[in-house]
């Protein structure tokens, strides 16, 4: 089992995710430049945060110009198991690998804080280990994580089930009072139609031991390698 | 040299933070009169010289693909050649 940790220049999550791949899941991980044009060698690729181009023009849209992105593409088309977090996220959207635009939060600030997410579609490959409507507490932090879609597209997504995460009260109240950013309906998580491909604000990778304050992120860490091992529910 | 102007800024409905902001800052400084601000984008470039017609196809295309997103953001462009 191999993971690719996808470096742009600007992108700052890389060693974190590296780090949690490594030493807590305890499996094999390399960086994958920007350059590069072959991921094949991967099982799972991710897409770091950070602020990829300085986050210049629009955040992720000249990322997403980067040679690795037509060869995550391909790898994609081919089924392979893509997450983009917090920038990786962006850079996704802007690629068109997941549906929709990110937007600037609604209150003007960069929130970096603990929020609670709700697991809307507990599903292979990415929430397996979590139950549907399970509360999972994790970081965010970012500066422009309010997710839009046009209303066609989003009624579409929600009867695919693509929303996968939403914020929430601690208690899994989905409400305004508990939206950090303005996403349209909470939205914290969404996959591709296929269900391959994940983009997610919150960061898993600062979420993933006990001593950071939570391990939930280990429920996405785990339910991944639960699929490439073969033993999802 | 041609000349390119491109104005870019969010659709109309979708709610624009930081038009917000700067209309509640303006109204407290006694800008009563001001009833809605859209903060928007603004790119020149300097282009090689060609038909305009043509200028404005490349221009409009590298809107598409780069300088806007068209999902949250309407762009005009003008071209002087």
């Amino acid at each position: 089992m191999h993971f690719g940790v996808v470096v742009f220049p600007g992108s700052n999550c890389d060693g974190d995710c590296y780090y949690v791949i490594k030493d807590v899941l305890g499996k094999d991980v390399d960086y994958v430049w920007h350059k590069s044009t072959d991921v094949s060698r991967f099982d799972c690729l991710v897409l770091p945060g950070g602020s990829s181009y300085g986050d210049y023009l629009r955040t992720g849209a000249i990322a997403r110009f980067s040679p690795v992105v037509e060869a995550i593409r391909r790898f994609a088309e081919g089924g392979g198991l893509v997450v983009g977090i917090g920038n990786g996220f962006q850079i996704l959207l802007e690629s068109g690998l997941l549906p929709g635009a990110m937007m600037r939060n609604r209150g003007l600030k960069f929130i970096c804080r603990f929020v609670n997410i709700r697991v809307e579609n507990a599903c292979a490959p990415w929430t397996s280990m979590a139950k549907t409507g399970q509360v999972l507490r994790i970081p965010i932090a970012h500066n422009e994580g309010n997710y839009q879609a046009p209303p066609d597209v989003l009624e579409k997504m929600e009867e695919r089930g693509q929303i996968i995460f939403r914020y929430c009260s601690p208690e899994g109240e989905v409400s305004d009072e508990f939206n950090p950013n303005g996403a349209i309906g909470n939205i914290a998580g969404i996959t591709n139609e296929e269900g391959n491909v994940l983009g997610l604000m919150p960061h898993p990778e600062r979420a993933s031991e006990e001593i950071l304050g939570s391990s939930d992120g280990l429920f996405i860490w785990d339910s991944i390698l639960a699929k490439l091992e073969g033993n999802t529910k | 040299m041609a000349r390119a102007r491109v104005h870019i800024r969010l659709k109309e409905g979708i709610l624009d933070p930081q038009g917000k902001a700067t209309l509640g800052a303006l109204k407290s400084l006694g800008y009563e009169e001001v009833k809605d601000v859209r903060v928007g984008k603004y790119i020149e470039m300097e282009l090689e010289n060609g038909s305009k017609k043509q200028l404005e196809s490349r221009v409009n295309e590298m809107c598409e693909r780069l300088l806007a997103n068209p999902i949250i953001e309407d762009y005009w462009l003008e071209v002087e050649d």
